[in-house]
């Protein structure tokens, strides 16, 4: 992201109004999305992007197994908490400019599961732009979600892209998740330390990239 | 129940009247009830003489805590020779719910013994690699014991 932000940063708004127009215009018409698929929404994603339904019409042309080379990460399914951290880890690993729609009752808020071992909601985890709702929705439902995402990255301005930093996303694991890496029981930190280090967060985490709109 | 389980029940009982603490017949299932210290050479019994070579599943249940014994393990055994279902059932209390490792028997006992590990706490003495299997590892508790809430204990935030 570097280059234009720190360029565009010093320019008065009105400079940019016809680069956004053209940058968004080039990242709504080729959104590559990385392959996310936990549940069984993944088989109504598959059959969005199959011959009936078909996503590529849209720009989606390929669904891209390395979240380094995607722009949009679509949860479809069911989140567990032990797969919370990964789900962040792959979020991390994408680059800027980067969206997540959140396919599915269950990735929207846990969905028929309100237990011990799903996340309730993915944006505890990652900022979601588009909530799909449905279990699962319909393949024209994600179509209209990737429509609605295209129509709100047409909103967007060059200049509100940040890069994530590296503290933010630390602090985004998911507390309590992590798998226990090596070190005796003496050397990790007992359950009372860390209930006193973690982070006090909000209810869900709010998209980076809509902090100049207000609305 | 038929011949060959009335066979296999009578013989564990002629080897030792001790093993059959209690035998149940109902809904075309037996279900015999086994003192823990005893699961090992009751399991190797029926194995090698009577041919249950296949340990179709092993489960826990928690009975709730106000019961004593609290948990139980069931073991359902099932001969491929003889086309024979049997459960045996090991009764455990919460002070020291812990019973021997049938791993050296049926390989498959191994991720079923760690899924009772992980849901119930049920500790199984002599087990390869005793370590959660579906939750977190750093999970707190164990999930389906009876007095675990259902929602967990974390259920709007992440703190």
């Amino acid at each position: 992201m570097g280059l234009e932000n720190t360029l565009f940063e010093s320019l008065p708004d009105v400079v940019t109004v016809k680069l956004d127009a053209v940058v968004n215009w080039a990242r709504k018409s080729s959104l590559w999305p990385a392959t996310f698929g936990l549940a069984c929404c993944a088989i109504e994603m598959m059959n969005t992007v199959s011959a009936r339904n078909d996503l590529s019409r849209f720009g989606a042309e390929t669904f891209r197994a390395s979240p380094r080379q995607a722009d949009v990460m679509i949860v479809s399914g069911r989140v567990s908490r032990k797969m919370a951290p990964v789900l962040r880890r792959i979020y991390d690993q994408m680059p800027e400019p980067k969206w997540v729609i959140s396919m599915g009752a269950c990735a929207t808020s846990g969905g028929v599961f309100d237990n011990y071992a799903i996340v309730q909601g993915v944006d505890k985890i990652v900022p979601v732009d588009v909530y799909v709702p449905g279990c699962p929705p319909r393949p024209e439902m994600l179509v209209h979600a990737i429509t609605m995402l295209q129509e709100k990255i047409m909103k967007e301005s060059v200049k509100d892209r940040r890069d994530a930093f590296e503290a933010e996303s630390r602090d985004a694991i998911v507390p309590g998740t992590l798998p226990v890496t090596e070190g005796t029981a003496l050397e990790r930190k007992t359950e009372v330390e860390v209930a006193q280090n973690t982070v006090s967060r909000p209810y869900s985490i709010p998209s980076r990239h809509e902090r100049r709109r207000s609305s | 129940m038929t011949e060959e389980l009335r066979k296999a029940v009578d013989a564990l009982r002629a080897e030792n009247a001790d093993w059959v603490a209690s035998e149940v017949d109902a809904l075309g299932e037996v279900t015999i009830t086994v003192p823990r210290e005893a699961i090992v050479e009751v399991c190797s019994f029926l194995k090698g003489s009577h041919g249950f070579d296949m340990l179709a599943d092993l489960c826990g249940a928690d009975l709730g805590p106000e019961e004593d014994p609290r948990f139980a393990v069931n073991y359902h055994l099932f001969s491929t020779v003889h086309y024979q279902r049997l459960r045996l059932k090991v009764l455990l209390t919460e002070d020291d719910p812990s019973v021997e490792t049938v791993t050296v028997l049926w390989k498959t006992a191994d991720w079923h013994e760690r899924e009772t590990y992980d849901m119930f706490g049920v500790n199984f003495v002599g087990h390869p690699d005793l370590r959660r299997i579906l939750l977190p590892s750093d999970f707190d508790g164990h999930a389906l014991r009876k007095d675990y809430p259902l929602r967990g204990y974390e259920p709007y935030s992440m703190n």
